[in-house]
This record gives structure tokens, C-alpha cells and sequence, in this order.
């Protein structure tokens, strides 16, 4: 009886309180908190070395199902997220997320370059799956470049909704959807109906006749120019034969 | 990812990072922030039942344990990857937890209370009769346990309580084996006694 009585109190189980206390003391574990996005409310959920996933919805026992299937260990819940991590994720969540750290360990080198490539393009513009190809220096592998941006696993801070196709029609977004793209560059002040109408004219570029620089569609350079002054291309091809050098800051010529 | 189909989900997991494989020790002397959170999982409890099982409340064991986790993080970081994938984790943790629980209790008066939580694996089904017996049997085990010198309480938990071998225990309680074994043989019999249990002489 004694040796039994000892045996279960070997097995008493610690609070549950005991891991997470650790792991705040530690500086350790994965930590998520449910913030506010363009989106609607999003899981932003984090590491030592940074943000590893953004996730819509409200299902928090989904998203801790989630994080403990790809990362294999718990998620803890936070109140909210730690103070200068919470400044930078909201002005990543509205488009500014460059200075939010993220920890996109356990990817492929591929898919790094894809996310690192993407975060790149700037509030408010968009570049083409064959641009983020051609700028990690893999021209061919356009279809592998919408397959890592379809499974980025911090959307909005790194910002896939501005990677759209090669005729600047929105294509695909896992986001939830092409509506949800719409949305997203729509709070960023992309018009995604005048994106679409340069895919329906078979406008690729745009060019200044003053500086006879050609741009993509929405690089702050071309938007510079008035109108009056605007002219579009269909092709690299085109341009350059028309005397148009590509834009040093948006790299047009990627754009292919 | 956001709102990605279950199907993508499996597709995702292949592509993430999976949790390594290796021993744990292995793991810690290759990634110690990494896989620190493993070793509190899975010695969490133990190290709390220790502890809780030495004396003082709940509280005092939770915070014990901590102390001891933060200072396991802090040694394990200053060895070198050899002394890690040598360790020998439980034991290593049961001593840094006994030392943390007697910092915790210098300068203060201990009373030392069992902590009232069922174990893990109680049955339900055995019904409110038997669960009030063995809640009992408990109260009244822990109270022949707090009456034991220190030191034959902590070698009589960890053998039966958890299952340690005489050589490590020497090793947690930094005692000699012979010492360790007596200590056992003398705190069981105090306690068979103590609960009324039949001692061949």
C-alpha cells in the first residue's frame, strides 16, 4: 500500500501554468495573439527568432492545430503581442512590413527567396510571378514561384497580394480568394479594376516620353509622370525598340 | 495561408520544419533554444511531483520547478555539446530541482503540506467511495512522509515514486550508494509503520 500510494504520487501532474511561466522566463516558445488586419481578425503567432505564421479566421483551436502540426510543439496563447512586435506587425498587417522580423526557418532555400524577393515590392505596387522568378535568378520556375507564394505562411506582412500574373490580371490568392486580394490592394491604393484593364488592353508597361523610361504599371516612378506624358507598351521588346530603358527601381524588365 | 484548404495544410506540413529526430540530449547540444521546450514537457511533471512530494503547496513546488527549468536552460548553455549529449537529463533535472527548492526555502518556516491534487490516471470509475478512501490514504501518506529526515524522503520518492535506480539517486542526492540504499530501506520502513502496515522485524 505504501509503495502504491508512493507510485501515484509520482505521477501528479504539474499546473499547466508551469510551461508557459518557463518559457516567458526563458524568452522561448511559440506565442500567438489575435490582432486586427485589413483583413479582419487575424492569428499572428511568433518564435524567439521572429513571426512564423499570420492566419485568418477566429478558430483559435484550428490555428493552434495548425501551428502544432507543422511545428510539432504547442502554441501558447497570448494576451496580446509583446509591445515592439505589436508596432511592427500592425504596420505590417497595413502594408508596411518591413520591419517586421520574421523566422521562416524549416523552408526551402526556394521558398525563402520567393518570401524574401516578395517583401521587397513596396506599399501600394505589384510585380508579376515572372518578376519574383526572374529577381531570385530562376527566370523558369514561374509556376514554383505561385506555389511558394500560395503557401506563404505570414500573408500581409509579406506581402504575396502584390505578386499577381504576368498580364496583371490579380490571379490567385490564398488569402481567401481573389476578393480578398482585391480588398488588400485596394486598402494599399491599388485599383485592381485599372490593374485589369491594363490586362484586358494588353498593356504590360508604362513609359515616360520625358525621361523615356519604361516602368511596371503603379511604380511610384511611372505615377510620377502625368498622364498626358504616360505611354504603354505590350512588351520589353516593344519598348526597348521604341528607345525606353527600364526603370532602375521597379526592374521592369523582370516583369516578363 | 490564410484560410488555405485542409489539403494545403498536409502539403505545408511536409514542406515545414518536422520535429527533428534524435535523443533529446542530442538535440540539446545542437539546438538548445530549440528543443528546451521538449525538456520541459516531458519533465515537467515529474520534477513537480518531486518536489511537491518533498513538501511546501502547490505554489511553492510550481515555483521551485521553474527556478530549477531556468537554471537547467542557463547550465545546459555554458557546457560544451559533449557534456550535454552525456547528461543524464532526469536525474541532472531532479537535483537542480531539489537544489531550487531549498533556495526557495531558506529563511522561511516550511510547513510542509501535501499538495491536494489527485495523481494522473486516478479512476473516476472506482467511484466517489473509493476516491474519498484514497484521498485519504494520500493525505495520511504524505504526512508520515513530511515526518522522514530530508534526505530519506527524497531517495524513498525518487526510488518509488520515481522509479530511479540506487546509482542515480547517489548521483541527485550527490550521496554515496550505500548511504542512498539505507536511506530507502530505513524511510519505507518508517513509513509502513507509520501507516500501520504489518513490519517484519
Amino acid at each position: 500500500m505504501v509503495e502504491t500510494g508512493l507510485r501515484e504520487m509520482g505521477r501528479v501532474h504539474a499546473p499547466e501554468t508551469l510551461l508557459p511561466a518557463v518559457l516567458r522566463e526563458l524568452g522561448l516558445g511559440l506565442w500567438y495573439a489575435a490582432v486586427e488586419s485589413p483583413l479582419g481578425p487575424v492569428f499572428v503567432a511568433h518564435g524567439p527568432a521572429g513571426v512564423v505564421a499570420v492566419h485568418r479566421g477566429e478558430d483559435a483551436a484550428g490555428f493552434e492545430a495548425l501551428v502544432r502540426r507543422r511545428f510539432g510543439r504547442d502554441v501558447h496563447r497570448a494576451e496580446r503581442l509583446p509591445d515592439r512586435l505589436a508596432a511592427a506587425v500592425d504596420a505590417g498587417l497595413s502594408g508596411d512590413g518591413r520591419r517586421v522580423r520574421v523566422d521562416l526557418g524549416g523552408l526551402t532555400g526556394f521558398q525563402r527567396d520567393v518570401l524574401e524577393a516578395t517583401r521587397t515590392i513596396p506599399r501600394g505596387e505589384v510585380r508579376t510571378y515572372g518578376w519574383v522568378a526572374r529577381e531570385i535568378g530562376r527566370p523558369g520556375a514561374v509556376r514554383a514561384v505561385g506555389t511558394a507564394l500560395g503557401h506563404n505562411p505570414i500573408p500581409l506582412v509579406i506581402p504575396c497580394h502584390r505578386v499577381v500574373q504576368g498580364d496583371w490580371r490579380l490571379g490567385q490568392y490564398s488569402g481567401g480568394g481573389p476578393d480578398a486580394k482585391r480588398r488588400v490592394l485596394a486598402a494599399e491604393g491599388v485599383d485592381s479594376d485599372e490593374l485589369e484593364g491594363l490586362a484586358r488592353a494588353g498593356v504590360r508597361f508604362w513609359g515616360s516620353d520625358t525621361t523615356r523610361v519604361f516602368c511596371v504599371p503603379f511604380c511610384r516612378h511611372a505615377r510620377r509622370s502625368t498622364a498626358a506624358h504616360r505611354v504603354t507598351f505590350g512588351s520589353e521588346g516593344q519598348a526597348r525598340a521604341a528607345g525606353y530603358r527600364p526603370c532602375k527601381v521597379c526592374r521592369p524588365a523582370a516583369a516578363a | 495561408m490564410i484560410a488555405h484548404t485542409a489539403t494545403r495544410d498536409e502539403d505545408l506540413v511536409l514542406s515545414r520544419r518536422a520535429r527533428p529526430s534524435g535523443s533529446l540530449t542530442e538535440r540539446l547540444a545542437e539546438d538548445l533554444d530549440g528543443a528546451f521546450e521538449d525538456v520541459v514537457v516531458e519533465h515537467q511533471h515529474a520534477l513537480f511531483a518531486f518536489v511537491a512530494g518533498l513538501g511546501g503547496d502547490a505554489g511553492l513546488a510550481e515555483e521551485a520547478v521553474q527556478d530549477a527549468f531556468v537554471r537547467a536552460h542557463r547550465a545546459l548553455a555554458g557546457y560544451p555539446p559533449e557534456r550535454v549529449r552525456e547528461l543524464h537529463l532526469r536525474p541532472w533535472l531532479f537535483r537542480i530541482a531539489l537544489n531550487a527548492l531549498r533556495n526557495r526555502l531558506r529563511g522561511r518556516r516550511v510547513q510542509l503540506v501535501l499538495v491536494d491534487r489527485p495523481p494522473e490516471g486516478a479512476d473516476p470509475a472506482a467511484g466517489p467511495e473509493a476516491e474519498a478512501m484514497r484521498q485519504a490514504d494520500r493525505a495520511r501518506l504524505g504526512e508520515a512522509l513530511a515526518c522522514l529526515p530530508q534526505e530519506q524522503r527524497a531517495a524513498v520518492l525518487l526510488r518509488h515514486a520515481h522509479d530511479l535506480g540506487y546509482a542515480r539517486i547517489a548521483e541527485v542526492l550527490d550521496r554515496p550508494v550505500g548511504t542512498v540504499k539505507s536511506d530507502v530501506h530505513r524511510g519505507l520502513t518508517a513509513l509502513r509503520r507509520r501507516m500501520g502496515v504489518e513490519v517484519e522485524a
